[in-house]
């Protein structure tokens, strides 16, 4: 078990500059998520984690020790693939013996007939054996040992690429989008048990995923890749509640988040889509984008006129697809069914944010600090109450 | 059980084309059937006006009795075998971790060294063919079996198939090796090479094929009697010194070079379909 920390990472491919200056910190044993689109650079910094590809410039250290310089192997690091890279030829023994083959024995030791003469192969050997099977054990993949890989699922195929990694007791674990290649259902299922065997094997794992819903349920900690750049690293509450861009805010959540335009005037009072808030962006007029979740805006009586257009119900929500009139900006709400029937019409609208779930980003796309929200929102304050959907019905 | 009728409408469907490859096949077989035929024909019959595919008299006894008692044929093909055996140890050795280099080590002037090797590819074995004569006078090297292996140990061709094959290879696979602690050698033998026999067993065959065939650089680098000689060779001494013109003695000793080859074939029939494929040679 060994905390990573990545101290200034930059690298290019030709004229692309694929990372630009990434500096992370990884506790030991944590369970740490890169999520970004692709082409942001999450498996670029992973390979160079690795090893298995050179930085042009920083520095990576595992464990407290500086291994920027070091080949892959020597790095004491296992990595799990997208597509599983097993070898073909092998069985699945062999596939989880190799790693501890090719460092324990010698090359003469592992040489086809010559290597049985050598005393001591026989022990090692056996002992190579005997930890395979624990690690197939834990991922139960016992009966599978005698098999090819081209004769697995691939749910099984996956398993024994993980058992390839522990097996051998690295330092920490890297994935490349490991589930990626799996079924939905299996891979809902095997995002718990990902879980499960890094609780009981507490091993750092750094987990590179495209899918922000992979990245939000398993990991302790999410980094927010973009172009090259982290754009925020934190818990996945912090980043779903308080993205530090727009960005983010875009990237991670489903259904993604509603951006409004929005106004702050002289006094620095911001309103969204020409509706007040009661919010005051400090030292700031002009444009503004308000970001508001799907389950943040509430039918009112008054706020925000929406046309509806598609509705999808999902029976323990219903996502209304919605237009908003002025500006024109598409909208997603989430309500609960009841909300929903409850509607007063099935056409024209009007919602309300939930006070104090308000972002705010500046120009640039920077989120900038409201305050007075605990001052609730005035949009709805008119008389009727705003609905809580998630309060009355989760 | 299912219904025959899809079975048949498809065999139906196939039938032009089942004819149309049929007939190219036999065009393509015919002048193996025509030495077969002549191998099995007196020498009368041999220069008849008339053609007949099917002899009227077998000659097969005098014939082949003659190759076998008057020439050394097992000495030629076992030298065949030697030669073949040795340039095809010598072409894989070096092919099979330069094909890896080429494909999947990143490293400078890689393009280049490959853009060599495909003008390699350009040049015909008879260029170089007197300058090797030259240096092997020279090394006092001829008459030898180095003389016959050394010129073909490295194949251009070689090193390009198997650079196109392992460029097929995922690279995760390699990732993953050099992970598990495999350096480049071990990743070359314990990895690259036993996922790529399709490809080895294709060359294998066209390698064998080529030198079991070969006339011209025997021709050069051997002389005298003929305890060197491969089969080709050995049936042009045959022609000469022995048979004269008795042609059916000669097709005779002929059929006799092919046979290995012919076996060898067969038996690596689906190997080697499977290498062309994998490959993308296949046209």
């Amino acid at each position: 078990m060994a905390g990573i920390v990545l101290d200034r990472i930059e690298k290019s491919f030709g004229e692309t500059r694929v990372l630009k200056g990434v500096s992370l910190s990884f506790d030991a044993g944590s369970f740490i998520s890169l999520v970004g689109p692709s082409g942001c650079g999450k498996t670029t910094l992973l390979r160079i984690i690795a090893g298995l590809e050179q930085a042009d410039r920083g520095a990576v250290s595992i464990g407290g020790r500086d291994v920027t310089g070091i080949r892959a192997a020597d790095r004491d690091v296992a990595m799990v693939f997208q597509n599983y890279a097993l070898y073909p030829h092998m069985t699945v023994e062999q596939n989880m013996a190799l790693p501890l083959v090719m460092r324990r024995l010698t090359t003469l030791e592992r040489a086809p007939f010559l290597g049985r003469l050598v005393s001591g192969t026989g022990a090692r050997r056996a002992a190579i054996r005997e930890e395979v099977a624990q690690a197939a054990k834990l991922l139960s993949i016992g009966h599978l040992m005698e098999r090819r890989p081209g004769q697995l699922s691939g749910g099984q195929r996956q398993r024994v690429a993980l058992g390839r990694a522990i097996v051998r007791h690295p330092k920490a674990f890297l994935m490349d989008e490991p589930l990626s290649n799996l079924d939905a259902a299996l891979r809902h299922d095997m995002r718990r048990e990902l879980v499960d065997l890094h609780k009981r094997i507490g091993v750092t794992t750094v987990y590179v995923t495209h899918d922000q819903a992979e990245a939000m349920t398993m990991s302790d900690r999410v980094a927010v890749m973009l172009g090259g750049n982290v754009l925020q690293f934190g818990s996945p509450r912090e980043v779903y509640e308080q993205p530090a861009t727009i960005d983010v805010a875009r990237f991670i959540g489903s259904p993604r988040i509603n951006i409004l335009a929005g106004e702050a005037d002289g006094e620095g009072q911001v309103s969204v889509a020409g509706v007040a808030t009661g919010l005051v962006a400090p030292r700031l007029t002009g444009k503004l984008s308000i970001g508001v979740r799907p389950e943040h805006l509430t039918l009112a009586a008054q706020g925000i006129a929406v046309t509806v257009g598609h509705v999808e119900f999902l029976g323990s929500e219903v996502l209304v697809y919605a237009r908003e009139t002025r500006e024109g900006s598409d909208l997603i709400l989430r309500l609960a069914p009841e909300a929903w029937e409850a509607a007063p019409s099935r056409q024209a609208l009007t919602v309300a944010p939930l006070a104090g779930r308000l972002l705010a980003f500046d120009p640039v796309g920077n989120r900038v600090g409201l305050i007075g929200s605990e001052t609730a929102a005035r949009i709805g304050a008119g008389g009727t109450q705003p609905r809580r959907p998630e309060a009355a019905h989760v | 059980m299912t219904p025959s009728s899809p079975h048949d409408k498809s065999l139906v469907a196939d039938l032009p084309r089942l004819a149309l490859l049929s007939v190219l096949g036999l065009i393509f077989l015919m002048p193996y059937i025509w030495m077969i035929s002549v191998s099995l024909k007196p020498l009368d019959e041999v220069w008849r006006a008339s053609m007949s595919l099917i002899p009227q008299t077998f000659a097969f006894e005098k014939n082949y009795g003659r190759v076998l008692s008057e020439v050394p044929i097992g000495r030629y093909l076992l030298n065949g075998a030697i030669v073949c055996f040795g340039i095809l140890v010598f072409q894989l050795a070096f092919a099979l971790p330069a094909g890896y280099a080429l494909a999947k080590l990143n490293f400078r002037g890689r393009e280049t060294l490959f853009a060599f090797v495909m003008l390699g590819l350009l040049i015909p074995a008879h260029v170089p063919a007197i300058p090797l004569y030259i240096a092997f006078a020279q090394t006092g090297i001829l008459n030898t079996y180095a003389a016959l292996i050394a010129p073909s140990t490295i194949s251009v061709f070689a090193i390009f198939m198997f650079r196109q094959f392992f460029r097929a290879m995922p690279d995760e696979l390699i990732h993953a090796a050099r992970m598990d602690g495999l350096g480049e050698w071990s990743i070359v033998w314990r990895i690259i090479v036993p996922n790529a026999w399709p490809a080895a067993t294709a060359f294998a065959i066209f390698s064998v094929v080529a030198h079991w065939n070969d006339l011209f650089w025997p021709l050069i680098a051997v002389s005298g009697k003929g305890e060197l000689a491969t089969p080709a060779l050995g049936v042009i001494y045959f022609r000469t010194e022995e048979a004269g013109d008795d042609f059916g003695a000669l097709m005779a000793a002929a059929t006799i070079t092919t046979i290995p080859l012919v076996a060898a074939f067969l038996i690596a029939q689906r190997r080697f379909i499977e290498g062309i494929t994998m490959t993308g040679l296949k046209g």
